[in-house]
């Protein structure tokens, strides 16, 4: 199936700098001075949920490509997928930097003592796994290896939930929105590879 | 017969001791930094005529939420200039005192509060008064606060999740509050508890809210009464805003911030200690005791250091905490025999 060129021509620009649009809007918060009181808080925060709202996106890139039949969907899943690296590494740097302040001994008993941070970790190691892993040529050479290590992508969107269900306090709304959106992606995999069949 | 002859001057008229008083203080306080000269900040406070520590910005400052809050904002002694009732610790400004919140009851983020409380009602505020104490009742306000003057003081807050602030507040001992009542000698611990206003309030009306409210707090009786232990009315010299807790709020500056009860509408006072909000959300977190100490390990944020706010991404202020908040010369003795890392 010939792609028309002048389309995905424009797709990828597109939605590079799209995704870039939170990084941009947090530099210009940066650079307004507007990030309030606590501005590291409120950087960690930040960076936390576009990591997750990036994952959700790459999940739902599969399924509209498989509902709507357009393969443009699928031709922007690895750059979408590596952008929520960009932002996992981003919330990263900064709980690292801006709050322990590179204090290493302190990074060591956070990552071991405080479970919602360790389930974090785990979730950025298995996104930079994937990462180091989604050159053309690791897909290649991996065959079969490759679609079974990228599919612990699911694993890592349950841990980031699990995450964020861990921090927040007094209201579970935000876990309850995100987490009912990550059931609704991983149902649909599950009906279409179990549900379906059946019925065949 | 005796006919007496009536004053000239009607009681009404006669400038209250207070008052005069403090007229001479701030004659004596101007005239000393005009002879000093150099202190020109707080000498732009003199000469607003103002002995207060500290003032809210004159564009925010806060209508009184029925008129006899205006006449008892007219006379508050000035903070004293040294430890513990005052700290020369930079003050946190206005704008972050009053945008930079936890009130769970308006929302999770810190910016709700302020945000989404402009609907919240503060008048008419009664406060319901039970259990062991001699003059149980339903009071209102105004007549809570009648019998005391209002001072201001300058204290640190810590909150548990890491970040601390300097707050001028404006208020009065809650010991003084509690002999008011009588307890008996059955009270050992004091319980409070925050206002449910559903209508104003969209953290109570959430589906998915995880605390059973109303928000409680409690202390044991010789904790709250200990002269740092405060209810605040008013802060930076104004009445204070829906979100800081109007229009009365605890202050215990020697524990985390929580335990720092907001818009309160019930004292209870009891013999056996008290169910507090976090404690029951979460008791290996946050214990019933709850004092500042950097070295009791918490679940969940690191304690040995705190963020004091504001702070900006360049200009980044961590400093340690200390035990107690640094208040242990006045508290540290109400848990002399007590282990601090089990009764956390």
């Amino acid at each position: 199936m010939a792609q028309n060129p002048a389309r995905t021509g424009w797709l990828k620009p597109a939605v590079f700098s799209t995704a870039l649009l939170p990084l941009a809007w947090l530099i210009w918060r940066i650079a307004a001075n507007d990030l309030g009181p606590d501005p590291v808080q409120e950087l960690a925060i930040s960076t936390g949920e576009w990591t997750l709202r990036f994952l959700l996106i790459t999940l739902t890139l599969t399924p509209l490509r498989q509902l709507s039949g357009q393969v443009a969907f699928v031709r922007v899943r690895r750059m979408v997928g590596l952008f929520t690296l960009f932002y996992a590494a981003a919330h990263f740097v900064v709980w690292l930097s801006l709050l322990l302040g590179f204090r290493w001994y302190a990074i060591g008993e956070e990552l071991l003592e405080r479970p919602y941070i360790s389930i974090g970790f785990l979730a950025l190691l298995i996104l930079i796994a994937l990462g180091v892993t989604s050159p053309r040529a690791m897909v290649r050479r991996m065959g079969k290896n490759w679609k079974r290590l990228h599919r612990l992508i699911y694993l890592a969107a349950i841990l980031a939930i699990v995450h964020l269900t861990w921090i927040l306090r007094t209201d579970l709304s935000e876990a309850v929105l995100y987490g009912s959106i990550l059931a609704l992606l991983l149902g649909y995999r599950l009906w279409r590879r179990f549900g379906r069949f059946r019925k065949l | 017969m005796l006919i007496k002859k009536p004053s000239d001057i009607l009681p009404s008229e006669i400038t209250p001791e207070r008052i005069y008083r403090r007229r001479r203080e701030f004659m004596r306080d101007s005239a000393a930094l005009l002879a000093g000269g150099a202190m020109l900040p707080a000498l732009a406070l003199a000469q607003q005529g103002d002995a207060l520590k500290a003032a809210a910005p004159s564009g925010l400052t806060r209508t009184p939420p029925a008129a006899w809050w205006q006449d008892k904002f007219e006379d508050i002694r000035p903070a004293p200039s040294e430890e513990p009732l005052y700290t020369a610790e930079a003050l946190t400004p206005y704008q972050d005192v009053t945008r930079y919140n936890n009130f769970y009851e308006f929302g999770m983020d810190k910016s709700d509060p302020s945000n989404r409380s402009s609907a919240f009602r503060t008048d008419p505020w009664s406060i319901e008064i039970s259990g062991e104490v001699a003059k149980p009742g339903n009071y209102h306000l105004e007549d809570i606060l009648k019998p005391h003057a209002l001072e201001e003081r300058v204290y640190r807050l810590r909150c548990v999740e890491a970040w601390s602030m300097v707050i001028p507040w404006i208020g009065f001992p809650l010991a003084d509050l509690i002999k008011q009542f009588e307890p008996t000698s059955r009270a050992r611990y004091v319980e409070f508890e925050t206002i449910i206003q559903s209508d104003t309030m969209p953290g109570v009306r959430s589906p998915f809210a995880i605390v059973d409210w109303p928000y409680r707090e409690g202390l044991r009786m010789d904790e709250a009464m200990n002269e740092l232990a405060f209810l605040a009315v008013g802060l930076y010299g104004s009445f204070l805003p829906a979100q800081n807790g109007a229009p009365i709020r605890l202050v215990v500056p020697w524990k985390y911030g929580f335990k720092s009860i907001k818009s309160i509408v019930r004292m209870n006072f009891r013999e056996t200690q008290p169910n507090t909000t976090w404690n029951d959300l979460q008791a290996n977190e946050y214990g019933f005791y709850a004092n500042v100490n950097p070295e009791v390990h918490h679940p969940r944020w690191r304690q040995d250091m705190e963020r004091r706010l504001p702070q900006t991404l360049f200009s980044r202020r961590v400093i340690p905490t200390r035990l107690f908040n640094g208040y242990g010369e006045q508290v540290a003795h109400l848990y002399r025999d007590m282990d601090l890392a089990r009764y956390y």
